[in-house]
């Protein structure tokens, strides 16, 4: 062994004598920073996970709660003395009849039938009583007599929604010692609730609603729901798809196979680069500039989003697909030129359709951080309150005005009322859902299709 | 004829083009495929293409003039002394076009006859409130002068739609028929159709340039506005942001760039480390299996959007910093601040620096790490001593594209950072950034002559500058580093 001699006949003086089985200091020292440094990399990859998990915990936590909400069912008598004083059932003199009508009508109802069932109301005024029922369970009871008059005289079972604090007090989110310091909700009522709870009037059910309402006014945050936003950003995902997988993908061709090498062709590429390095933010003011104030186009519309989000992923998606069509070898090209195909014959029946799984997955990521992008979108009115559902897409739809998931996220987060950000943790997570089966799609295309060569 | 009626039956005429040109090639060749110079499909194509492009093509000029026309018209009717600015005749102009498409609507909902349309009149008639009927909302009552521009501007439209239709059925007509004409066995349609197909790939490929001049142009135009309303030496070195809207506002960027550098610099802070320590124990320390489950995962953190981030910087991070750190220690009562920004910023960040800084790591060739083990070095002294100095230009490379990202994250500072401009030096205040002032100044209803929206955009062009030219720098520095290797 060649370091047994280096060992017993020692060169220097200066340097004592060692063994390889006997660690010198210098040799400690060493090993000890050999073993820091690993260390230092084990934490930093535990400290960026752990700030995911958390974050993710986090979310899911407070939103989950979102998928439920606090519901009444409770028999409703529709008196028709009140719901249609003349008794004619014209629609349009029932109309005359306001939410705030059918808001009485149910809290009488309410409060009868805590009388009926012996849930004792003391300490809570009948005014208190009114209200445990949400501002729109009146709107949609109306709605739904208005619709189907002949309900009217029957005992109907109803459901309605309670109001954000009984809500997050069955939830958790609301304790008594917040209630003694709010002044929208006493100690008396969640000791009401309690009882209503125990009586199986009141329970926490699956929120529907939560998924298909459009957004609610700063009151109700219990009626709110992801509907506009979900509609608004299939539109815009359709519109995406629609426009930058023509577009990137024809100018991948070109720039892959068929540009000459020159200036022009250079000055495409760096900008090309540049762009896909641009803050999303200017991609918001180009929008705001040219689609909605030099175009006229109309503000808040799924289809400026949508131009925006196609010109801020389509150099992703030119990088993409150029990797895609790159990576079909050369061979292949020879082929096809050998047997006497055009240039063009051997990319658009040889070369595209070998390099489309490739064009797909990466079409399916762009679109996928296209979905959560919100900053853009602030900027072209998408961050409105639309309370109306926007029209089929056939119908013009892509111009009624629209907010979308990420600014939904945005936009319940900056409101005062603490139901609002577990709205938000709950619109995240069905963000994220999203964003999770668009990835397995496309990790999945690129398992089953990708070749190697 | 509507655009889209013009489009469809351009469609058509495509279709039929197909079929004659394709039958037209197959007849001068006897039925017999072979005697023709292209495949018969591409006699179809080429027959296709020259009854769709030159008639959209007439078209899309027909639809872009004929509003610039008719408004040249119509703002005849109104002496040029009546504005004394330029907005003041944009509004009007809108005006009467939405007076125009309200009565226009009016007529297609059935409210009104098509002769009522043309004899309302401001007298007898109340024009706004028959145009809220149909669902148009006009700002102010209707003048006579505005109605009578507005059926001015409905016949020039009109007369427009007619001459449009006529034009471009002709063009199609015309130009099939000359595709038809020339068709024979010799003819080379596959050169004719490839090359059409060539210049629209072409095209395709000019759109990331005309995003960059919109960007540019856009931009650039309003902030020559904003420099006409607002000094812009004031604007680039005042020390003070408080825009207010009776005007008098001062509008410094100062505060906002050192809140925008102060918040990048906290998140650099965290993410350099971190991202780089990941990548040195991703590329030189973890087993094939460590990495393949690790690299994923930090993966996720760059798919996730910024604006999960930002709430998860405004309800668990600044909460958490302000009750465990800036109350006990006096610093500061805010949630949103600097450093909550900072760090969550940072974490965003960490995968990007991580997976740069190890691909570039990893092209660092072999031979140098084994000559390093050979002299005896450890795994951390090679890292230190031999890897990293021949990976530097691409590390900092990296850095200063994330650094540019940090820059232009919006969504995080808006929710996590505040919204007060100072110049202050305590982390654990509130401060704001250039994109959170772009969006407050750009959202909510705007007037686009006022400086204080339009100083957005002049924001807007500083972000873009700084972004630009450090994205610049990084691409410069990593291709002059990849060569080395290669």
């Amino acid at each position: 062994m060649t370091d047994a001699t280096a060992t017993t006949s020692p060169q220097n003086p200066a340097r004592p004598a060692a063994s390889l089985l006997q660690q010198t200091d210098r040799m400690k020292r060493r090993n000890a920073a050999e073993a820091r440094f690993k260390a230092y990399g084990v934490a930093a990859i535990c400290l960026s996970l752990s700030v995911l998990f958390i974050m993710l915990w986090t979310i899911f936590s407070d939103g989950l709660s979102a998928f439920r909400q606090a519901t009444f069912s409770f028999p409703v008598t529709l008196d028709a003395e009140r719901l249609d004083p003349n008794g004619n059932r014209q629609r349009d003199e029932m109309m005359r009849v306001t939410t705030i009508g059918y808001g009485g009508l149910l809290n009488d109802n309410l409060i009868a039938y805590l009388a009926e069932r012996g849930i004792a109301t003391d300490g809570v005024t009948d005014k208190e009583i009114a209200a445990f029922i949400s501002r729109d369970t009146p709107a949609r009871l109306r709605f739904m007599v208005l619709e189907d008059p002949s309900l009217l005289g029957q005992t109907i079972r109803f459901e309605g929604y309670a109001t954000g604090r009984i809500d997050g007090y069955l939830k958790g989110r609301v304790t008594r010692e917040i209630a003694e310091l709010d002044v929208n909700v006493s100690v008396a009522q969640l000791d009401l609730a309690d009882r209503m709870v125990e009586d199986g009037l009141l329970s926490l059910k699956f929120n529907w609603g939560f998924l298909t309402n459009p957004d609610a006014s700063d009151q109700r945050p219990e009626a709110s729901g992801l509907g506009v936003a979900m509609i608004g950003s299939a539109y815009m995902m359709l519109l995406v798809a629609l426009m930058v997988l023509p577009l990137g993908v024809s100018a991948s061709i070109y720039l892959e196979e068929f540009a000459p090498k020159n200036r022009w062709t250079d000055l495409i590429e760096v900008n090309i680069s540049n762009l896909a390095a641009v803050p999303s933010i200017v991609y918001g003011i180009l929008g705001l500039a040219i689609f909605i104030n030099f175009a006229q186009f109309p503000q808040s519309s799924p289809l400026v989003g949508a131009l925006v989000l196609t010109l801020m992923t389509l150099p992703t998606i030119i990088i993409a697909t150029r990797a895609a069509i790159r990576a079909v070898p050369p061979s292949i090209r020879d082929a096809a030129m050998g047997v006497g195909a055009s240039k063009m014959q051997v990319v658009f029946h040889h070369v595209l359709p070998l390099a489309a799984p490739g064009i797909l997955t990466g079409t399916i990521l762009g679109l996928a951080s296209a979905l959560g992008e919100t900053a853009p979108l602030l900027l072209i009115g998408m961050v409105a309150f639309v309370a109306n559902y926007p029209a089929g897409p056939l119908d013009g739809g892509i111009l009624d005005p629209a907010t979308a998931l990420p600014v939904q996220v945005y936009s319940w987060a900056s409101r005062a009322d603490p139901a609002f950000i577990e709205r938000s943790a709950g619109a995240i997570i069905v963000l994220l859902a999203f964003l999770l089966i668009m990835n397995i799609v496309a990790i999945v295309l690129r398992r089953r299709f990708e070749r190697r060569w | 004829m509507t655009v889209t009626f013009l489009i469809l039956l351009l469609l058509v005429f495509a279709a039929a083009g197909f079929f004659l040109g394709r039958g037209r090639a197959l007849a001068a060749a006897q039925g017999d495929a072979r005697r023709l110079h292209s495949l018969p499909n591409y006699y179809g194509w080429y027959g296709a293409i020259m009854a769709f492009l030159p008639a959209l093509a007439v078209l899309t000029i027909w639809v872009v003039a004929q509003p610039i026309f008719i408004e040249r018209q119509i703002s005849g009717i109104f002496p040029v002394e009546q504005f004394a600015v330029e907005a003041d005749r944009i509004l009007l102009m809108a005006d009467i076009r939405r007076v125009a498409l309200g009565i226009d609507s009016a007529v297609a909902a059935g409210a009104l006859s098509a002769a009522d349309a043309i004899a309302l009149n401001v007298e007898s008639d109340d024009v706004r409130a028959r145009l809220s009927e149909v669902g148009v909302a006009l700002g102010s009552a209707v003048t006579a002068e505005v109605l009578q521009a507005a059926q001015r501007y409905r016949e020039l439209a009109g007369t427009g739609a007619l001459f449009r239709s006529i034009f471009t059925i002709l063009v199609a007509v015309l130009a099939l028929a000359y595709a038809i004409k020339i068709t024979h066995s010799a003819m080379r349609a596959r050169n004719r159709v490839e090359m059409v197909v060539l210049g629209v790939l072409m095209l395709a490929s000019t759109v990331a340039i005309l995003t960059t001049i919109g960007i540019v142009l856009s931009m650039l135009s309003e902030t020559y506005r904003f420099s006409t309303m607002y000094p812009f030496g004031d604007f680039l070195f005042g020390l003070t942001w408080s825009p207010t809207f009776q005007g008098n506002s001062q509008l410094g960027l100062l505060p906002l760039l050192w809140g925008t550098i102060y918040i990048t610099l906290v998140a650099m802070l965290v993410a350099v480390p971190t991202g780089l320590f990941t990548a040195i124990y991703l590329a030189e320390y973890a087993s094939p299996r460590v990495r393949s489950v690790v690299k994923p995962l930090i993966e996720v953190i760059a798919g996730i959007p910024t604006v999960v981030f930002g709430l998860f910087a405004l309800v668990t991070v600044g909460p958490f910093l302000r009750e465990w750190i800036a109350e006990p220690t006096g610093l500061g009562t805010s949630g949103s601040s600097v450093m909550t920004a900072g760090i969550v910023i940072g974490i965003l960040n960490v995968p990007f620096i991580s997976s740069l800084a190890d691909d570039i790591m990893n092209a660092v060739p072999q031979s140098l790490r084994d000559g390093s083990y050979g002299l005896g070095a450890t795994k951390s002294e090679t890292v230190r001593q031999v890897i990293l100095p021949a990976a530097l230009p691409g590390i900092v490379g990296a850095i200063l594209l994330a650094a540019s990202r940090a820059i232009g994250e919006t969504m995080i500072v808006t929710m996590g950072a505040g919204a007060s401009a100072k110049l202050d030096l305590n982390p654990f205040e509130a401060m704001t950034t250039i994109t959170v002032k772009i969006v407050s100044q750009l959202t909510g209803d705007l007037e686009f002559n006022s400086a204080e929206t339009l100083v957005a955009f002049a924001l807007g062009m500083t972000l873009f500058m700084i972004t630009l030219g450090l994205n610049v720098f990084a691409l410069w520095v990593v291709r002059r580093y990849r060569e080395q290797y290669e």
